[in-house]
C-alpha cells in the first residue's frame, strides 16, 4: 500500500491563444483565456490512481490556489481521488515558486504520511518546472523529474525511466520520493460518470458562503455540517490552519519580483500582405529567389 | 546590505567527454556580465575524468574552473550535484548563477535555489546588468532576468534584489557561442567531493542515448506547422514543402502537444530556438513563446486563416488562406521557377 499526494494547478489556457483573445491594442486579454486543469498535472494524478489500482493505499489532491481552483479539486474527484485539499488564503496571492514550494511543503506535512508526491512537470502558465524540485527540497526527500514510467515498486523503492538530454534512465529511489510526470507518462482516464454525478456537487467554503450570502435564513456552519456528512466538503488549509510564517508567503515569500511588465504590442511591422493566388505566391517566390533565401 | 560579491558562476553540463553547447553559450553570455561585475567568471565543473572539459571553459571565457571530480559523481544525479552548489554557493556568494535549461538544469537549479533561498528565473531570452530603482529603493548593478510569461503576450523583467544571489536558467542557442580568439590561462581549483548516504537514495540503473536525428539550428529553411493545421495527416503538407525547398520540419509547442510532430522538432522557448534564413510558419498562431524562438529568422512567411493571428505582425509576408490550398500552389510555383 502507496499513499500518494498529488499536487495540482489550474492555469489559464495558453496554449489557444488566437485572434479572439488579442484586444484591439495589441495585447492578450488574459481574462477572455479560460481556466484550465493544467493536462501534465493532470497526467500526475493518473499515475496516482494506477499506483493505488496495483498497490493500494490512498490518492489525495491538493491545490494552492484562488477560491475557483475548486473547480480543478472537483475534476480530481472526478476521476478517482480519495481527498483533495484547497490551499488558499489571500496571503498566498502573488506567491512566486520558492512561495508556492514552502505552503505546498507546510500542507503536505500537516496532511500526513506519503510514499509519493507527484505533480505534472511544469505548469502551462509559468512555465518554470520549479516548484516540483524546491517541494522537494524543503520535504528533504529525493526526487525523479521527467518521469515517463513507473516500472516498479517492492517495498521501500520504486523504479523509474525518466527522460535526459539525449536519451532515458532508468533510476532506482528510495522512498518517501517526488516524482515529476511529463505527458508521456500516461493516458488520462475519462471522468468516472459515477464519480461526477457523486461529486459534482462538491463545494468549498468560499463557494457555501456564496450559497448564504444574502440569505439570512442560511447558515454556513450548518451548510458545512450537511456538506461534510454528504461527502461533498472540499476543505480549505488557509495560513492560520498550516501555521505559516507570513514572510515566507505570497508576493512577501518570493524572491524573484516582477519589476516591470510590458505588453508586447503588435503594432503592424513591416509585413508585406501576399494574395493566396498563383499570381501573389509567384511574386513572393521570386523576391524570396532574388534575394537568395531560397535557392 | 552586505558587500556583495561580484563573481558570475556558470554550471558546466557535459555529455559524450565534451561541455554542452548550452553551457558555452552561458560562459560567452557570463563574461559580458562578469565585465559589466568587475568580477572573475568561474566555470563549476563536476564529474569523473573531466579534466578536458575544464580546460575547454578557459577558450569561453571563464577565468576559473571549480572542478568537483569523484566516481559516484560520474552521471548527474540531484542529491550529490545539488549538494556540491548548495555547499559552494553557501561558502562564496557568488553574485550570478546560470545553468543551461535542460533536463539537467531543470532538476538542479531549482533545488539549489530552494537550498539557498535564491531566486530562480527559468528560460530567460535576455540577461542584462543595469542600476534601477525599484519600491523607491536604487538597486546597483543587478541583473535584469527577461522573459515572456503568461502566455500573455508580456514580457517580464524579474529581479532579485533582496538575495545576494541571482540565478537563472537559459536555452540553447538564445545566447550566442563565441569562443575567444585567444584562450584565457588556465586556473582550475579542485575541491574534494565527500559521499554522503543520502547519494544512494536515488542510484542509476541504466542510461540509454540516442542520436538527435533532427538538427534544427543548423537547417536554412524551416517550414513549421502549428495547431491550426488541425490534424497529423494535415502536417503532411508541412513536410511535403519542407522536402521541396529542402528545409527541416518544425511545429510550435501545440502542434508537439497535439502529437503532429515530436518534440525534438518544437520551436520556441520551451523548445528549440533557430535562426534559419527562412522560417515559414503555417496553421501557427505565434503565441509570444513561440516567437521567441523563431523571430531573428532572417525572412518570416506567415500562413494563417486567421487574419488576426499575431504570427502576422512579425512575419515579412503574410498569407491569409487555407494552408492545404496555399502549400500546393507554393509547391507548384517554387518547381516551376526552378525549371
Amino acid at each position: 500500500m502507496y499513499n500518494s499526494i498529488v499536487l495540482v494547478k489550474q492555469v489559464p489556457d495558453t496554449a489557444n491563444i488566437s485572434g479572439k483573445v488579442m484586444k484591439e491594442d495589441g495585447t492578450v486579454n488574459r481574462s477572455k483565456l479560460p481556466a484550465i486543469f493544467n493536462h501534465e498535472d493532470k497526467v500526475a494524478l493518473e499515475l496516482a490512481l494506477q499506483v493505488k489500482e496495483k498497490y493500494g493505499g490512498k490518492v489525495t489532491a491538493i491545490t494552492m490556489g484562488p477560491p475557483r481552483a475548486s473547480d480543478i479539486l472537483r475534476e480530481c474527484l472526478y476521476m478517482g481521488a480519495d481527498e483533495v485539499f484547497l490551499i488558499s488564503d489571500r496571503k498566498f496571492a502573488g506567491a512566486d515558486t520558492l512561495a508556492t514550494s514552502y505552503v505546498l511543503c507546510e500542507a503536505v506535512n500537516q496532511i500526513g504520511k506519503y510514499h509519493f508526491i507527484f505533480g505534472g512537470r511544469q505548469a502551462i502558465d509559468g512555465d518554470t518546472a520549479q516548484v516540483g524540485p524546491q517541494t522537494a527540497d524543503k520535504l528533504n526527500i529525493p526526487q525523479v523529474t521527467y518521469a515517463e514510467q513507473i516500472l516498479d515498486i517492492k517495498e521501500n523503492k520504486v523504479t523509474i525511466k525518466r527522460k535526459i538530454d539525449g536519451g532515458h534512465e532508468i533510476v532506482q529511489a528510495t522512498l518517501p520520493v517526488l516524482v515529476t510526470v511529463i505527458k508521456e507518462a500516461a493516458e488520462v482516464r475519462p471522468f468516472s460518470a459515477k464519480k461526477v454525478m457523486a461529486y459534482k456537487g462538491a463545494k468549498s467554503l468560499t463557494d457555501l458562503e456564496k450559497l448564504t450570502e444574502g440569505n439570512s435564513l442560511l447558515y454556513t456552519d450548518t451548510l458545512i455540517h450537511e456538506y461534510k456528512e454528504r461527502n461533498l466538503f472540499i476543505s480549505t488549509l488557509t495560513m492560520d490552519d498550516l501555521q505559516l510564517d507570513v514572510d515566507r508567503c505570497g508576493v512577501k515569500g518570493s524572491p524573484t519580483k516582477v519589476h516591470k511588465v510590458e505588453s508586447v504590442v503588435l503594432a503592424g511591422g513591416n509585413q508585406e500582405k501576399v494574395e493566396p493566388t498563383k499570381a501573389g505566391i509567384g511574386e513572393l517566390i521570386d523576391k524570396l529567389l532574388e534575394d537568395h533565401i531560397l535557392g | 546590505m552586505q558587500n556583495l560579491s561580484n563573481e558570475v558562476w556558470v554550471f558546466i553540463e557535459h555529455r559524450n567527454g565534451k561541455a554542452a553547447d548550452v553551457s558555452l553559450e552561458l560562459l560567452c553570455k557570463g563574461r559580458k556580465l562578469a565585465e559589466q561585475l568587475r568580477g572573475p567568471l568561474k566555470a563549476i565543473v563536476i564529474g569523473e575524468d573531466v579534466q578536458a572539459i575544464a580546460a575547454d571553459t578557459f577558450k569561453y571565457g571563464a577565468t576559473e574552473v571549480l572542478l568537483i571530480q569523484h566516481k559516484e559523481l560520474k552521471n548527474y544525479r540531484t542529491l550529490p550535484y545539488s549538494r556540491i552548489l548548495n555547499n559552494l554557493i553557501s561558502e562564496h556568494s557568488p553574485r550570478i548563477v546560470l545553468f543551461g535549461a535542460t533536463v539537467i538544469g531543470r532538476d538542479l537549479a531549482p533545488r539549489v535555489a530552494s537550498n539557498t533561498k535564491s531566486g530562480l528565473t527559468a528560460d530567460c531570452t535576455e540577461l542584462r546588468i543595469d542600476t534601477i530603482t525599484y519600491l523607491g529603493k536604487e538597486c546597483k548593478d543587478i541583473l535584469l532576468q527577461i522573459r515572456p510569461a503568461f502566455g500573455g503576450n508580456i514580457i517580464a523583467t524579474i529581479i532579485t534584489p533582496d538575495n545576494p544571489v541571482q540565478m537563472a536558467t537559459v536555452r540553447e542557442g538564445v545566447m550566442e557561442l563565441t569562443p575567444l580568439a585567444k584562450p584565457n590561462e588556465i586556473k582550475i581549483t579542485e575541491i574534494p567531493f565527500l559521499p554522503d548516504s543520502t547519494d544512494a537514495l536515488v542510484e542509476i540503473i541504466e542510461q540509454f542515448h540516442q542520436e538527435n536525428k533532427v538538427n534544427l539550428k543548423a537547417a536554412p529553411v524551416i517550414v513549421a506547422g502549428g495547431y491550426g493545421l488541425g490534424t497529423k495527416e494535415n502536417f503532411k503538407l508541412i513536410h511535403e514543402l519542407a522536402h521541396v525547398l529542402g528545409g527541416e520540419v518544425a511545429g510550435s509547442r501545440a502542434a508537439v502537444d497535439a502529437g503532429f510532430v515530436p518534440h525534438e522538432r518544437q520551436v520556441g522557448q520551451t523548445g528549440v530556438t533557430v535562426r534559419p534564413k527562412l522560417y515559414i510558419a503555417v496553421g501557427i498562431s505565434g503565441a509570444i513563446q513561440h516567437r521567441a524562438g523563431m523571430q531573428e529568422a532572417n525572412k518570416i512567411i506567415a500562413i494563417n486563416t486567421d487574419p488576426d493571428a499575431p504570427i502576422f505582425q512579425i512575419a515579412h509576408y503574410g498569407i491569409v488562406g487555407d494552408a492545404a490550398v496555399i502549400i500546393p500552389k507554393f509547391i507548384d510555383a517554387y518547381k516551376h521557377k526552378l525549371k
